[in-house]
């Protein structure tokens, strides 16, 4: 029969998750330790689906962490190396305030450390699951190495975050993997520390972002037959070691340097002098997959052609534009690119070469100017790389108003709001060439519709005075027989009418979970519509203040 | 140590002193010695002596300070200290000698002057014998009475001075005496000394609490023993002892211990710096698919969203913000902002200025990471299209009414309730005007206009084909009129019907109805029968066989809220004892012996053979309106005040078979269609629905519900819409009244 009662809370989902405190005591850790340890093996709270029956009951409001990556965290070597160090803490300590200096420096030696190497390989068991996660990686320790050393981490983070970063760009541009580029307002600040940020959170996840980013660096660089840790090329190193031996002290740091000026290639394992044309296998395939294959194979070559999209251009940067951003850029897409011999190690010619065909300028006006190279402002790159062709150079020399900047990572899709540049630009890849008179033309035309427009309205709201003066007359019953018109039928729009009828009623008979999502689903549709009508007039009416402006101007 | 072991030496040095034990005795009689010559100098130096250092032994000797108390140890040391320091300062020594010399000298002199102050050390007694006057340590006074003061070392006596100075002697010398300042009165040889020129100075310097000796340099250099400087010889030349050349067991402890520690791997060795460079190796050398060690919970963070447009540092320009918005924005909480930045614009790369946000922003991807409750949420990604419930086409459900034909205008108030004819040619209407009126439905014109004196609460044709009667409810009367619009045979039946003979003896009873005829203007208009009611009557409703007649009187507390009349007998009862709530309205069965009853929240089926109840339909309604019976009998729809329409199938079961909430807002009247499989129902929000309800004879199969037509026309006035429905009985045409005084046939 009965049997005992059920406990409840002992059973389901209850069971499954513990709290943040209860897996802090099970785990006998303090918390800023629990912390590094969920940071550094990835353990995040979850949200029960029934956070009342997790909670026992009750409501307030408390993290949860699923049982099972707490008794996963149990066996973790690591913790017992966290152990130490608190023991070592407490030993160093203990020695400083007995001031055994020989005990310090004995302690200091043998300073517990701990690798991380085993976490990233269970956190990412393929090489592919880390290349995923690699942006906040290569964030955070692009942030990190821009760092004062003023003590809020360690010199030693910083310098291995920035060494990291190089090697990084060094690959990319040894592979030329760049595709999308952009300059936003997101620059970089340095020597500024705001103080409401726990930098022991940020330090423990770069901590663990660098391990991983050596890794993949190191299988990056061999899948490409670099050497690792990245070497000059011996040639170049050569030249610039002619060059500038004398002026740095520190071979290291100066290496470092020479590596992150990106003005040169890298040494390889197996010096290969061609690159073999990568051809996709060919497989006999029927159908479908052919054209599948077709549009693979023509990307293939979209994808070739970007990457040459520098070839043979001579950039010369000026020293007000940011170097390192559109040296990478421009070395990533196989262009030449140098600077002013005292803006960075690793220049390559100077601003006299008469080969330089493009000299980026970031100022209103240059006072010496050759006339075998373009002036161009720094965006003119960014928007190539961009469009993946060489936009007309006309836009943007110097003391020109700059077209907008676009985002690359924005794809429209269809009812979304484009861009009337993003259009242009796509017209210009697509190998058509607006003229300037076009634009007027289509202005003109708008005008004329907009006239049109509103003679309808004007026709029809004399319609509807008389109508209401025919109403007038009726209420004085003045009985009067007007023919009638034969009203028109549009067949078209009849169906379409019908259809929408139709429509209405099938959603009267919807369920109602049924008609909440579905009222839901058109709820975004149409302020999607809205936003994107809203671009739209914003935009129109910026253009017609310009246009007005412009009009003003020539009277 | 140093000073000390000086001291010592010196003491040694002096004449006259014999014992080394009484070497602080001394002292303190020196000390005395000097006290009387310096005034108050001796505190000073004592002072000095005991900040100074070590090494200041000359001062030692004038102040006497020497520990020797506690310096017994030294004492037996002495010899061997003194080889060793002689050794290191033998010049220091010698001039130390010369100084020691000089002190004696000064002593000498002093001893003369003991005469004067014997009597203070009367009880002191002395090894040091005075050689001048051998009488020893006692009071001088002893002798005042002889001529002679003492003894020499001969023996012989020492006589006083012959004439003793009384006091203008003294006086004399004081005045005539050049040297009297500087003369000293010896007691122990009753003689007067003149201090020569030295000694005088000697005490003025004393005094001034300066050293004796002029030529003594207080102020030497100070040569340091021990120094930074590493000596080539030791500092003391002592031999090693015989402990230092056996090991020393506590130390063979201590590295035994370290040696246990080490073997033991609790001290290690320092560690190797592991150089960089081979940090990193190819970690994902063996891939091996077979770990995948996330388990099925695992839910990887999503990704920052890439920039937008609006991001750009030179948007376009729609992008940017308008004072409306940026004040919107400003307004906003940061929280519930749409962009988390305000999109700006700048001419060129150089003018951007730094992010001060950018630690921020990946300071709270961090916590995002490692803080944030994650939880899957399915993404219902379903086109909306596809949710369209797929039903039949309007079109081919035909026939339906689908367009406002005629408009039945002529009321003045509200047309509550009406009702057609059973050969579809009449359609009645009773409206708050107080009038009944009868309209032909193909011409839309008012046939006639009776005057009821109130207003009309529900009409109600018969439905016998074989009679013309009508049923209005006025008041608390139910009126049965003869609208005669009709054949004469039909009319000529129908006046029989009603003029059935009279029951003999009604009750006078007050909560019964009083049935009598109408009389006068009333007959000529066509009103044949009055009902009268206790209470207002609200609704009538014939049975199908035109003979009973039902009628609603809602009241909460009364049992009295619904009577059924026989026309032919003209007789009522009231079928129900007991109240089971408000009464809405009523409904025969239209084939079998039913009645329907709705109340409030549900709707009550009486068996009236059996006379007992045999079914109770849950509306899920707060409050029904109206009902309606399929001409079938196995379905009923059952409108609501709160918009809603439900469909009871009742071989399924009490509960709504459906719910259709079409209506925004109540639903004021639902009506089947006779024949077509079609159901309408009227709102207040002015509008008819239409639906298909395809009721199948195959019990197995549901009911196929399917709206077909929205109907509009009727103006909203004081908040009332459509007020009544109705079918015509043989075409698929919709009569509807409504607020606005009219009445509309939809075709």
């Amino acid at each position: 029969m009965g049997g005992l009662p059920k406990k409840k809370f002992e059973r389901g989902s209850a069971t499954n998750y513990i709290t943040r405190n209860r897996a802090r005591k099970k785990l006998m850790l303090s918390l800023p330790d629990f912390r590094r340890l969920c940071i550094l093996k990835g353990i995040y709270p979850h949200e029960p689906k029934h956070k009342k029956k997790v909670n026992k009951g009750s409501t307030a409001p408390r993290t949860f962490y699923l049982l099972k990556d707490i008794r996963f965290l149990l066996h973790e070597p690591i913790v017992s190396k966290f152990r130490e160090y608190k023991i070592f803490v407490r030993k160093l300590k203990r020695a400083y305030g007995k001031t055994e200096w020989s005990d310090v420096e004995r302690l200091k030696d043998n300073k517990p450390t701990y690798k991380l190497d085993h976490i990233v390989k269970e956190r990412y068991p393929t090489f592919i699951d880390a290349l995923r996660d690699i942006d906040d990686a290569l964030c955070m320790c692009f942030l990190f190495s821009t760092f004062a050393r003023t003590g809020k981490c360690h010199v030693q983070t910083i310098q291995l975050c920035r060494r990291l970063t190089v090697e990084w760009m060094n690959y990319v541009v040894a592979s030329r993997a760049l595709r999308k580029v952009s300059s936003f307002v997101t620059w970089i600040q340095y020597d500024f520390h705001p103080t409401d940020v726990d930098y022991r959170v940020m330090a423990t996840f770069t901590e663990l972002y660098t391990t991983l980013l050596g890794f993949v660096n190191f299988r990056l660089y061999h899948s490409l037959n670099l050497v690792y840790p990245p070497k000059l090329d011996s040639k170049a190193e050569s030249e610039l070691k002619e060059e500038h031996e004398d002026d740095y002290a520190m071979n290291s740091e100066s290496y470092l340097e020479k590596l992150s000026a990106l003005s040169s290639s890298l040494a390889r394992v197996v010096s290969t002098d061609e690159e073999e044309e990568a051809k996709l296998d060919e497989f006999p395939a029927e159908g479908e997959d052919m054209e599948q294959m077709e549009a693979i194979e023509k990307e293939q070559k979209q994808l070739e052609t970007q990457k040459k999209l520098f070839e043979g251009l001579k950039f010369f940067l000026n020293r007000e534009v940011p170097r390192e951003s559109l040296a990478f850029t421009i070395r990533c897409f196989g262009g030449r690119v140098s600077w002013d011999k005292s803006v960075c190690i690793g220049s390559t010619y100077d601003m006299t070469d008469e080969t330089i065909t493009h000299q980026i300028v970031d100022r209103p006006n240059v006072d010496k100017q050759y006339i075998n190279r373009d002036y161009i402002q720094p965006q003119w790159v960014y928007d190539c790389v961009n469009a993946k062709i060489l936009l007309p150079v006309e836009d943007y020399f110097l003391g020109v108003t700059l077209p907008p900047h676009l985002s690359p990572f924005v794809e429209e899709k269809e009812g979304d709001y484009v861009p009337p540049e993003k259009l242009k630009i796509m017209a210009l890849q697509r190998g058509e060439k607006p003229g300037a008179d076009e634009e007027d033309e289509e202005d003109e035309d708008e005008e004329e519709e907009e006239d049109n427009d509103d003679d309808e309205e004007e026709a029809e709201e004399e319609n509807l005075k008389q109508m209401e003066e025919q109403r007038s007359q009726g209420k004085s019953l003045q009985v009067k027989v007007t023919p009638g018109k034969v009203k028109a039928d549009n067949p078209a729009r009849l169906k379409e009418e019908e259809m929408a009828e139709e429509k209405r009623l099938a959603i009267m008979m919807m369920k109602k979970k049924e008609k909440y999502l579905y009222d839901k689903i058109m709820f975004g549709k149409k302020r999607k519509i809205r936003e994107a009508n809203k671009l739209a007039a914003k935009r129109k009416a910026h253009d017609d203040a310009e246009k007005g402006k412009k009009k003003k101007a020539r009277k | 140590m140093e000073g000390n072991r000086e001291n010592v030496q010196i003491i040694e040095k002096r004449p006259g002193m014999k014992k080394k034990e009484k070497t602080d005795k001394k002292r303190s009689l020196e000390d005395e010695q000097e006290d009387q010559l310096i005034d108050f100098n001796k505190k000073p130096v004592n002072k000095d002596e005991d900040d100074e250092d070590l090494s200041d032994s000359e001062d030692s000797i004038y102040s006497g300070l020497e520990d020797s108390g506690s310096d017994s140890e030294e004492d037996e040391e002495e010899g061997s200290d003194d080889d060793g320091g002689d050794v290191d300062d033998n010049a220091e020594d010698q001039s130390l000698e010369a100084e020691v010399k000089k002190i004696e000298e000064e002593e000498e002199e002093s001893e003369e002057k003991e005469v004067k102050r014997e009597d203070e050390y009367q009880h002191d007694s002395s090894d040091e014998e005075d050689i001048r006057n051998t009488v020893g340590n006692i009071p001088m006074e002893w002798y005042k009475d002889f001529p002679h003061i003492g003894y020499d070392l001969d023996g012989k006596k020492i006589y006083k001075p012959i004439r003793n100075k009384d006091e203008l002697d003294e006086f004399l010398d004081k005045m005539e005496n050049p040297d009297y300042w500087r003369t000293v009165h010896d007691k122990m040889t009753a003689s007067d000394i003149v201090l020569s020129d030295e000694q005088v100075d000697l005490v003025n310097r004393l005094q001034r609490g300066q050293f004796g000796d002029v030529n003594f340099n207080e102020y030497e250099p100070t040569v340091e023993f021990f120094s930074k400087d590493v000596m080539i010889h030791p500092v003391t030349n002592r031999p090693a002892h015989k402990r230092s050349f056996i090991p020393s067991l506590t130390e063979k402890e201590k590295v035994s211990k370290l040696v246990h520690a080490i073997k033991m791997g609790w001290i290690k060795p320092r560690r190797v710096e592991d150089d960089s460079k081979g940090r990193y190796y190819d970690l994902w050398a063996s891939e091996d698919s077979s770990i995948s060690a996330k388990h099925k919970m695992h839910l990887p963070a999503p990704k920052i969203p890439l920039p937008g447009h609006e991001e750009s540092y030179n948007p376009p320009p729609e992008y940017l913000f308008t004072e409306e918005e940026q004040s919107l924005w400003d307004q906003q909480d940061p929280i519930d902002r749409k962009l988390t930045f305000i999109p700006k614009k700048f001419d060129s790369l150089r003018q951007v200025p730094a992010f001060s946000r950018f630690i921020h922003e990946r300071f709270e991807r961090c916590l995002d990471l490692y803080l944030c409750p994650r939880q899957r949420k399915m993404r219902v990604n379903v086109n909306a299209e596809d949710l369209i419930p797929k039903l039949p086409k309007p079109k081919d459900l035909q026939p339906f009414p689908t367009t406002q034909s005629l408009v039945y205008r002529g009321h003045s108030g509200l047309v509550r309730s009406i009702s057609v004819s059973p050969s579809g040619q009449w359609l009645a209407s009773g409206s708050d005007d107080g009038s009944v009126r009868l309209w032909e439905v193909c011409t839309s014109r008012c046939m006639k206009t009776i005057q009821v004196g109130g207003s009309v609460k529900s009409i109600a044709w018969n439905p016998n084909s074989s009679v013309c009667l009508l049923a209005v409810a006025v008041n608390s009367e139910v009126l049965i009129l003869s609208p005669a619009l009709a054949d004469r045979q039909v009319v000529s039946s129908s006046e029989r019907l009603l003029a059935a003979p009279q029951e003999e003896g009604p009750s006078e009873e007050s909560d019964t109805a009083v049935w009598s005829e109408a009389e006068g203007e009333e007959l000529n208009q066509g009103i044949r029968l009055k009902i009268q009611h206790p209470k207002p009557v609200h609704q009538v409703t014939w049975h199908a066989k035109g003979n009973y007649l039902a009628s609603v009187m809602p009241d909460h507390s009364s049992h009295l809220q619904v009577f059924v009349h026989q026309v032919s007998r003209r007789r009522s009862q009231n079928p129900f004892r007991k109240s089971k709530g408000l009464v809405q309205c009523v409904s025969f069965h239209p084939i079998r012996p039913y009645f329907f009853v709705a109340t409030q929240r549900s709707v009550r089926i009486y068996n009236l053979v059996k006379q007992e109840m045999t079914k109770k339909l849950q509306a899920n309604s707060k409050w029904i309106s109206s009902i309606a019976i399929h001409s079938g009998g196995d379905h009923v729809i059952c409108g609501s005040y709160d918009c809603r329409l439900s469909w009871f199938d009742l071989d399924l079961s009490t509960k709504p078979y459906k719910m259709l909430r079409h209506h925004k807002k109540a639903v004021r009247s639902v009506a089947y269609h006779k024949g077509y499989p079609l159901f309408a129902s009227a709102s207040d929000d002015g509008s008819v629905i239409v639906c298909h309800g395809t009721v199948y004879n195959d019990l197995l199969q549901n009911p196929l519900i399917v709206p077909v037509k929205v109907l509009r026309g009727h103006a909203i006035t004081h908040n009332l819409g459509v007020l009544d429905v109705t079918f015509h009985p043989t075409q698929p045409w919709v009569f509807s009244s409504g607020a606005d005084a009219t009445i509309r046939l939809f075709t």
